[in-house]
């Protein structure tokens, strides 16, 4: 830990004692520390997950079933959805958040450092609950991602162990989200309005909210399922009076803000790097913050647009066609900003630049099929077959998986005080684009040519694109290797990285030495001109 | 509204889908490979279908997609102009004065409106279409069980209903078991097969009633537009109208368990009078065994009977021996 910053206030503070492994980590409460574990963890699930999806792959790459036997295959997709959503996006953007809000905003720590420790650390026990279903008798549970009862309520135990670890993800997710909440609204310093506050901190003072507000939903539903397995309750149940739709709409009002969960941290993440990477500051900031306040009030009022074939009536389907459409709007918006930042700009590519522009492309790619599935008398016919795989996907991985890449790529050299090798990065970067696009692109055709999702064999006409899309696959595994790869070289070969490691980026997080020594902003720092990158409220 | 109907989708057809169809083949002539019923390999595009139904949500799709794809012309090509011109290898100086522009963002959010509009409003027509379950020639009433169908064609009395079970046939369930590379074992229509097909007449309006008995189902036939869920404890409405005779597929497109690839469906469209008379047949069949009485039952006048039927029956169905050895497995 040989450091020799200028900034010694903050370094005295770290060297106080020397912090064993289990202090420094299990008991920690420093806010880099708990990020890194996040981070760490999502890393892992990101890698369980993708190692589920290889195995959906192998027995889709061919017609017949050779692999995986459909009990099997059904769990496969259940379990892969709530990993990679539970465990992999979500905990990634909360270790980003942990480790730069207070940065960015000049805070010394979380506002509540020592329930950051617990939301973590409930995440292992939560997934542990969950991944042992596997080598239960019966398995993990199959009814999909969704738990749609009737068919949830057929699993045998696996059921009460996912809906406790669901429990203990939104009780961590809770946490979090006050925590960030609590932290944005305190702990700024001195000369930090709101609307000169980074683009990310708004996207996840938004997000927050978002996440109070329906992990209870979810939580509720889960437990009227729990309920009405061991309970003998109706809720859902129309032999006793229940109505198996009502768990779709409480299950999607939770579901559709989750998908904006999911992506506003990723806008806000696009939205640093590409005014760093543009020399050029952010076009239409407060622009940018409406935008995303706009996309997080419409998510709230758009959930049965998942559930244009349950029978709703016509009123209700042309409701949420419309308002679904709405959010074309800010989404727009959004580009159109990114776009216009570049334009002008002094663009150069380095890796987290490269990850964003194919974030800007592809999740726009993404928003096209969503807005297209928002037409009913179309998502009568996409509704439930790959379209709606390779929607998500593009919005999910080439959205916020590639946001959260290019996240750790910018921000990597202020963690670790170390740059990566560009070339090994950016094999990285078009290894990832290649093969993403020949996982997902080809299961648009599939799903337009009437393959359904979420079964575990097809029709020989199917084959072909099936077999592109499970190379893609295999392709894509290889990716978290690579990654984990680019890092560990860094770590041992990387060039040390000076405190702002990339010419045009604005913003606290580079006023600080790189790496971020333990405690930083321990008294607030004086805002100087031209250190925030919003600091000219005009925009 | 049935001009105004018209009147946009002419609109839609005409005047956008001419120039799109030349840029089609000018960009992507791979696009324009419809078809109507089965799947084919390397398929690219939603089929046209055989119902007015399926052309509607062809044509919402295409117009969606069009949009789509002008927008994203546009955006990426600004993209990828920017990336040329912008480079700071090319020693561009960035203008930090471009940070806002109110004009340009009026024009960014009214001409999405505009779009959104455009697209919603012919959707909109079309939606009240397919929920115009009125004036039905006859109704059939589908329930979904784990993992097969049932198809009911309600009858006056009680006898003259008829119904029965439709399921994987049995060469895609024992390839499906061999393990083996489907491809290898020449089966055209592996798993978009069944025993008994679904047969319906052309050129009438046949009302669904759909829901399911354990599970939710959802029944789904690419080739007449649309898929409902078939829920218990529910009863969902469709309709469809086909006017060429033929063999239609699809599948159960909701997951329903461990077999739920294996649940195809199957509908075979023939001219009304051969309908008549396989119901008439059917009805034959299933008349409780002869009490004396001479069988005349009227084969020409059965299928108008079962028209009138159609309402009457639908809750009508509770007893599905099925089901119950089914749930358990």
């Amino acid at each position: 830990m040989a450091t020799t910053h200028a900034d010694h206030t903050a370094e005295d503070h770290a060297h106080d004692h020397k912090q064993s492994f289990v202090e420094r980590w299990l008991f920690s409460t420093n806010h880099k520390d708990i990020g890194t574990l996040y981070l760490v963890f999502s890393f892992v699930m990101f890698i369980i997950g993708a190692a589920m999806s290889v195995a959906i792959r192998a027995e889709l790459m061919t017609p017949g079933l050779q692999h995986l036997n459909p009990e099997q295959f059904n769990q496969m997709t259940t379990i892969h959805a709530l990993v990679m959503i539970f465990g992999g996006v979500m905990p990634a953007f909360v270790g980003l958040a942990n480790w730069m809000v207070p940065l960015q905003i000049g805070a010394p720590d979380m506002a509540l450092p020592r329930m950051n420790n617990w939301s973590f650390w409930i995440m292992p026990f939560a997934f542990a609950l969950l991944l042992m279903t596997f080598f239960m008798d019966g398995g993990a549970p199959a009814g999909g991602w969704t738990l749609y009862p009737p068919l949830s309520l057929q699993g045998g135990t696996n059921l009460s162990f996912a809906i406790f670890a669901i429990h203990m993800m939104g009780i961590s997710s809770i946490m979090g989200a006050i925590n960030i909440i609590a932290t944005i609204l305190n702990m700024r310093a001195p000369g930090i309005d709101l609307l000169k506050m980074p683009i990310f901190c708004w996207t996840w003072l938004i997000t927050a909210f978002l996440l109070i507000a329906v992990m209870p939903v979810l939580a509720g539903a889960v437990t009227m399922l729990l309920t009405d397995k061991y309970f003998l309750t109706s809720f859902f149940n129309a032999k006793g009076g229940g109505d198996p739709v009502m768990f779709q709409h409480i299950f999607w009002f939770f579901g559709h803000p989750e998908v904006y969960i999911m992506i506003l941290p990723a806008f806000g993440v696009v939205s640093e790097i590409i005014p760093t990477f543009s020399r050029k500051p952010l076009f239409g900031y407060q622009a940018m913050v409406y935008a995303t306040a706009s996309i997080a009030f419409l998510s709230f009022i758009v959930w049965a647009h998942h559930m244009f074939t349950v029978g709703m009536p016509m009123g209700g389907e042309i409701y949420f066609m419309f308002a679904t459409m709405l959010i074309a709007i800010p989404t727009g918006v959004k580009v159109f900003n990114w776009v216009t930042t570049m334009w002008r700009g002094s663009i150069s590519f380095e890796s987290p630049m490269l990850w964003a522009i194919a974030f800007v492309i592809l999740f726009t790619i993404g928003g096209f099929s969503g807005l297209m599935l928002a037409i009913v008398p179309a998502d009568f016919q996409y509704h439930d077959t790959y379209f709606v795989v390779a929607h998500f996907h593009y919005v999910l991985v080439t959205g916020a998986l590639f946001a959260i890449i290019a996240a750790v790529y910018y921000w990597w050299p202020k963690w670790t005080g170390r740059m990566y090798n560009e070339t090994f990065a950016k094999f990285h970067f078009w290894w990832s684009v290649v093969f993403v696009n020949l996982l997902f692109f080809p299961q648009h055709f599939l799903g337009l040519a009437g393959m359904p999702r979420r079964i575990p064999d097809y029709n020989v006409v199917f084959a072909d694109w099936n077999l592109i899309s499970s190379i893609g696959a295999f392709g894509m595994f290889a990716t978290p290797f690579i990654m984990a790869f680019v890092l560990w070289h860094s770590l041992k070969h990387g060039a040390k990285a000076e405190a702002r490691a990339w010419e045009g980026a604005k913003g606290l997080e580079w006023t600080v030495p790189s790496p971020a020594p333990h405690h930083t902003f321990t008294t607030p720092p004086i805002i100087r001109e031209g250190d925030l990158a919003h600091g000219d409220v005009t925009h | 509204m049935v001009q105004a109907r018209a009147c946009w989708t002419n609109w839609s057809r005409a005047s956008l889908a001419k120039p799109c169809l030349a840029m089609a083949a000018l960009l992507m002539p791979v696009i324009a490979t419809a078809q109507s019923a089965d799947p084919e390999r390397w398929q690219l595009n939603m089929g046209r279908g055989v119902t007015q139904t399926s052309q509607n949500a062809y044509d919402a799709h295409m117009l969606a997609l069009w949009v789509c794809v002008v927008i994203g012309l546009i955006v990426f090509g600004a993209m990828a102009y920017a990336m040329f011109k912008f480079r700071k290898s090319k020693g561009a100086v960035p203008d930090t004065t471009l940070v806002h522009s109110t004009k340009l963002e009026i024009v960014w959010t009214v001409v999405p409106v505009i779009l959104l509009v455009a697209m919603a409003f012919p959707a909109t027509s079309k939606l009240i279409a397919m929920y115009d379950t009125r004036d039905a020639g006859m109704t059939v009433k589908i329930t979904g069980y784990q993992w097969l169908w049932k198809y009911e064609y309600p009858g006056d009395k009680p006898g003259e209903s008829v119904s029965f079970t439709s399921r994987l046939d049995r060469k895609s369930d024992e390839i499906r078991q061999s393990k083996v590379d489907a491809r290898t074992a020449n089966h055209p229509h592996y798993l978009l097969d069944v025993d008994n097909p679904l047969i319906v007449p052309t050129d009438t309006k046949i009302r669904f009633l759909i829901t399911a008995d354990d599970v939710i189902h959802a029944w789904w036939v690419p080739a007449l537009g649309w898929k409902q869920d078939a829920i218990p404890g529910l009863i969902n409405e469709g309709w469809t109208e086909i006017k060429t005779p033929g063999i239609y597929r699809g599948q159960c497109a909701e997951l329903c368990g461990k077999d739920h690839g294996f649940m195809p469906i199957v509908v075979k469209a023939v001219p009304k009078a051969e309908f008549d008379q396989w119901l008439a047949a059917e009805r034959a069949k299933n008349a409780p065994p002869a009490p004396a009485a001479p069988a005349e039952a009227a084969p020409v006048e059965a299928a108008p009977a079962a028209e009138a039927a159609a309402p009457a029956t639908a809750a009508a169905d509770q007893n599905a021996p099925e089901a119950a050895a089914n749930a358990a497995g």
